[in-house]
């Protein structure tokens, strides 16, 4: 009974969080095409630039893959962790701290858990359109290639959950917009060295396995090898990697937010 | 007996905060009753604790110690279905303000699960309740101190409540509209909408509470109507006395003096004396005798503000 779901407490509590986000984001729906800006720059600028330079990318087995193809699925992994971690640290940071939106929400009978699922809700509804925006993009480059491309949508609502996830256990430790430097300090290098702009056997063994542990590393790996479809057990792990993280973040987050708004 | 809504026995808060600082006992043990239908008052000065009695109330704050149970249940464990039935309006108002004025009460009120058919017709209702219909659609950072009050009021009721929780509604405002919060309230409480209510001002104190608990240091000091307070704590009427600066000690000592033998009572503020008498003219008369000469002499109703000042040896507002 979908209807009888929907109106469970525990669905229509985050539910009411998602509505109240989506009531404001009528208002300012054009910065999802900011978002979408970026990866798309990145894309034309790396992708067709050094990809004119590069061609093909070695080590792939198949030298049919061109640069542009290996490019694009990491630049679709970032916009995903990107559009849902901006949602649950910056956003969710002016919420807690300035605007203490969750205070009259908690005296509603909405809990702490409500709150903390429906944000990470409303945060993978915006990594996915970002997602989705940048794919429809990704495909006008011709750049899909087989069946295998039908993952890359779960797969990205993946990523997005377990950044979302992140995301808000992350801003439960920022006490100042500052502290936000140090998150980037983390992301870029992330963002540059997670095999984005080329494989993973550029490194020496023991970096890469630094590397391997990045979870923009397995979230690029979950979205790149459906795209060019070579599939193997390395997708899985990526996908339970990121659960686990997800989860976990989930965890934290809610007993450090029960802490922090039921004083 | 009428039912009791909210029931407090032994409850107790202690705050302890990050880092090194020394936890703070803000409710430190305090018993309660609030029957259906009834204005209940918290008065007391700032630091007194009715702040967080009032969250305790509101099942946002996990209490301490001791007992709480709000409508039969325990807000530990039933804090969504308590609140479900509860208004809440915080000492500082918590408006979203991301949202316009209309939208804070249809989303809010999609908090407590309603149709949204039915909150339409109810923010409708409620706009026109608290005079906000003309700025329904403006942002809530456009409204003034006292729309902004009225709007947490209005929010507030978008579950019908029980029981409506309002610390501090007027603090901040100006008479005018304070005096329009009273009305509104008072109609509430004429619906019969329990209220509870927390204020450091005597006079909204003595307009809207039916019974009142005098808080200090987290301790109830005394309770009663408003009326039963002043006449088990003070004398019917108060003589208000100013002096120059300089002369203010010599002329309470010679006042106390005069006032042992005329049953009266001599309180030394710092800018004025206050005796305490059953005639304040009587007193005032006394006081000429004994050759002082104050700046200015008032005679006035005993308020609860003197009850205060009584029971605690402090005034109420500083
Ligand atoms: N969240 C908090 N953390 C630490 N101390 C607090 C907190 N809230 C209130 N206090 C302290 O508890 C005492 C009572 O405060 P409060 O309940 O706000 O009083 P009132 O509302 O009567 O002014 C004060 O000493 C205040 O500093
Ligand atoms: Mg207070």
């Amino acid at each position: 009974m979908p209807v009888a779901l929907w109106r469970s407490p525990a669905v229509a509590g985050p539910a009411a969080l998602v509505e109240r986000n989506l009531v404001i984001y009528r208002h300012t729906w054009y910065l999802l095409l900011a978002e979408v800006f970026e990866p798309v720059l990145y894309l034309v600028s790396m992708g067709l630039g050094i990809g004119a330079l590069v061609g093909h990318v070695p080590g792939l087995g198949d030298p049919s893959v061109g640069y542009v193809d290996f490019v694009a699925p990491a630049l679709l992994a970032t916009a995903a962790m990107n559009g849902a971690m901006n949602e649950t640290t910056f956003n969710i940071y002016g919420k807690l701290r300035m605007l203490r939106t969750y205070d009259s929400i908690l005296a509603t009978p909405l809990t702490v858990r409500d709150v903390a699922l429906g944000e990470v809700a409303w945060a993978l509804l915006r990594g996915t359109a970002v997602t989705v925006v940048f794919g429809a993009a990704v495909a006008a480059f011709g750049l899909v290639h087989s069946l295998w491309a039908l993952l890359i949508l779960p797969g990205a609502l993946l990523v997005a959950f377990a950044f979302a996830a992140a995301g808000l256990a992350v801003v439960t430790y920022i006490r100042s917009w500052q502290d936000f430097q140090l998150v980037q300090l983390v992301m870029l290098p992330m963002f540059l060295f997670a095999t984005t702009f080329y494989p993973l056997g550029v490194y020496p063994r023991p970096v890469q396995i630094g590397v391997e542990c990045l979870p923009l590393y397995q979230s690029i790996e979950l979205i790149r090898q459906p795209s060019l479809g070579v599939v193997d057990a390395g997708v899985g792990w990526a996908a339970l990697y990121l659960l686990l993280l997800g989860c976990a973040s989930l965890a934290l987050a809610l007993r450090r937010l029960e802490r922090m708004l039921l004083p | 007996m009428a039912d009791v809504l909210i029931e407090a026995r032994g409850l107790r808060k202690v705050h302890a905060p990050r880092g090194a600082a020394a936890p703070t006992e803000a409710v430190a043990g305090i018993d309660f009753r609030v029957t259906a239908g009834e204005a209940f008052g918290f008065l007391g000065p700032n630091g007194a604790g009715k702040s967080t009695t009032m969250r305790m109330v509101a099942a946002v704050s996990p209490p301490s110690s001791g007992r709480l149970e709000i409508l039969g249940m325990d807000p530990a464990t039933h804090g969504p279905q308590i609140r479900a039935r509860l208004g809440s309006v915080p000492q500082d108002d918590t408006l979203d303000t991301e949202l316009t004025v209309r939208e804070n009460l249809l989303v809010y009120g999609r908090y407590f699960g309603l149709p949204r058919a039915v909150i339409r017709e109810r923010a409708a209702r409620l706009l026109e309740f608290a005079r906000l219909a003309d700025k329904a659609d403006e942002q809530v950072e456009a409204l003034s101190g006292g729309m902004r009050r009225r709007l947490t009021i209005a929010r507030s009721l978008v579950n019908d409540p029980e029981i409506l929780l309002l610390d501090e509604p007027t603090t901040g405002l100006d008479p005018q509209a304070r005096h329009l919060l009273w009305e509104r309230l008072f109609r509430l409480k004429q619906q019969g909408v329990t209220l509870l209510l927390t204020t450091h001002y005597m006079d909204e104190a003595e307009q809207l509470c039916d019974r009142i608990v005098v808080m200090d240091h987290g301790r109830i000091v005394a309770e009663g109507s408003p009326r039963g307070l002043i006449e088990a704590h003070c004398t019917r009427e108060v003589l208000e006395l100013r002096f120059p600066p300089d002369r203010q000690q010599q002329a309470a000592e010679k006042i106390a003096d005069t006032a042992k033998g005329v049953d009266a009572r001599v309180e030394v503020l710092p800018d004025r004396l206050l005796v305490y008498a059953d005639d304040g003219e009587d007193a005032l008369t006394a006081v000429h005798r004994t050759g002082v000469e104050p700046l200015t002499a008032l005679v006035r109703r005993a308020g609860l503000e003197d009850v205060f000042l009584t029971l605690t040896g402090r005034t109420l507002v500083d």
